[in-house]
């Protein structure tokens, strides 16, 4: 087995008194790809959005290759790492958005090439290749100098996921991301994923997509209330659940 | 009425007008300059979380925009040296309207400010970048490009307020066309040049901000 990437125990993550997050645990291995399903609120995106610190966690840790996320122990006191720790530790992971989230007043190109020169000081011209040669990879070489609102969605969300993975990151976040686009453009969004797995990308894929999920994990997390409540290789999970949840599930979702 | 119009007497004082509203635009300049900066540290207080850090820059604005401007110029002028403060005439208004254009800015800002998408803050932190290096390349880019049309007449406004500087004896296009006023006589020849002059200067800063607005419009 390949080395741990992705270290996730007894998270725990409230709302006011409102716990979303009630403990969970997870092992993720380098070259990995899991994706989370389960029904709206179950928490799957929280967890998500835990690991690169866009929420705040009350209990547990989160270690990306060893290291704690977010937050220090000192002694008995737990607190907040510095703003600019947590931002180079955000590098480490990419993420891509339902909402797609692209800088509107930045061509394509000056959209992936912003974390390159702000964040890892790459000279302009060096960035830009970079970014000409990712746009090429999701297949929009020829709209680098386009701008956000004069792309579709899919192309849209091609550049977010280009914009991610420019940046080398060790784990590649996935939040949902054909949620929002027309069911004849949800393809070539999942296309680019594939092609990304392929490559050994260490992925985790928050989805609604079950067929895809079956087709592209190497394992499948179904959460429940906040909860892992079962996991496991996908054709395990989706043709003999274990729990009387995930049958249900499955028996809602889109996947038959 | 049998009044013959005589703009001789007016136009041999016409270099003296011309001065008057080169320093109007100089005032203006300077005062919307630090306005601005004002206005964006404000308005990103305005829309903090923490109330330490909101409610000064809210009563700040409350206060200021519900004070005359004239009233401002006199008290920094006239109170201030009373309470040991002295400043020259230009030095006190440049002040006085920084401080208004910086309330008025701020708010102009503010309403820019929350209609960004809280998303975008999301994509640039998960790059890896600091609060700090968002609003630079990101928000205040957007924010100013939301609230450019609003901007002009705001600016605008705060150009025609310098004329409240005559109030103090600062030698700007108003104070100016008083004097020419008393001394020629000529009171509605002199107060039609003047009024053209503000009329068609507010209008280049007008066709100017649209230039600004059409540049930066972003295409789609």
């Amino acid at each position: 087995m390949s080395k741990v990437l992705l270290e996730i125990q007894g998270l725990r993550k409230q709302y006011g008194t409102v716990e979303v997050l009630k403990g969970v645990d997870c092992t993720m291995h380098e070259g990995e790809v899991i994706s989370i399903i389960g029904s709206s609120g179950s928490g799957k995106t929280t967890m998500l959005r835990c690991i690169n610190m866009l929420e705040e966690f009350q209990g547990g840790r989160i270690l990306l290759e060893g290291e704690d996320i977010g937050y220090e122990q000192a002694g008995s006191v737990r607190r907040r790492k510095s703003e600019k720790d947590i931002a180079r530790q955000r590098a480490l992971t990419g993420m891509a958005f339902q909402q797609f989230n692209l800088f509107p007043h930045m061509t394509a190109a000056h959209n992936v090439m912003l974390g390159l020169v702000k964040v890892k000081r790459m000279p302009r011209d060096e960035a830009r290749a970079v970014a000409e040669k990712w746009l090429d990879r999701v297949g929009l070489a020829s709209r680098a100098d386009h701008y956000p609102g004069q792309l579709s969605g899919g192309q849209q969300q091609r550049v977010a996921i280009a914009r991610a993975i420019a940046m080398n990151p060790r784990l590649m976040l996935f939040d949902e991301v054909t949620s929002a686009l027309d069911p004849e453009l949800v393809g070539e969004v999942l296309q680019v994923i594939k092609g990304l797995a392929a490559d050994g990308m260490s992925m985790l894929l928050v989805t609604h997509e079950m067929r895809f999920a079956y087709e592209v994990s190497s394992r499948v997390i179904f959460m429940n209330q906040g909860v892992i409540c079962e996991e496991g290789e996908p054709k395990e999970m989706f043709v003999r659940p274990k729990t009387e949840r995930l049958a249900e599930f499955l028996k809602t979702s889109s996947f038959n | 009425m049998g009044y013959t119009l005589n703009f001789a007497a007016v136009w041999r004082s016409f270099d003296q007008l011309l001065e008057g509203l080169l320093l109007s635009l100089g005032l203006a300049f300077i005062s919307i300059l630090i306005g601005t900066v004002i206005g964006l540290l404000v308005a990103f207080a305005l829309t903090a979380k923490s109330g330490w850090v909101q409610r000064p820059a809210a009563i700040y604005v409350t206060i200021i925009r519900n004070l005359p401007i004239l009233v401002l110029v006199l008290f920094a002028y006239f109170a201030l040296p009373q309470m040991g403060v002295r400043l020259g005439k230009i030095e006190s208004f440049v002040a006085v309207l920084s401080i208004y254009s910086g309330a008025y800015l701020a708010e102009v800002f503010r309403a820019g400010l929350i209609s960004i998408p809280k998303g975008l803050t999301e994509a640039g932190l998960a790059i890896g970048l600091t609060l700090m290096q968002i609003r630079v390349s990101i928000i205040v880019p957007l924010m100013l490009r939301n609230v450019l049309p609003s901007l002009s007449s705001t600016v605008i406004s705060l150009f025609k307020d310098t004329s409240l500087a005559a109030a103090i004896a600062v030698p700007e296009l108003t104070f100016e066309a008083r004097k020419i006023n008393v001394e020629t006589f000529r009171v509605i020849e002199t107060w039609i040049v003047a009024s053209g002059l503000y009329v068609a200067t507010c209008s280049v800063l007008a066709a100017l901000m649209r230039l600004v607005e059409r540049r930066l419009s972003v295409p789609r």
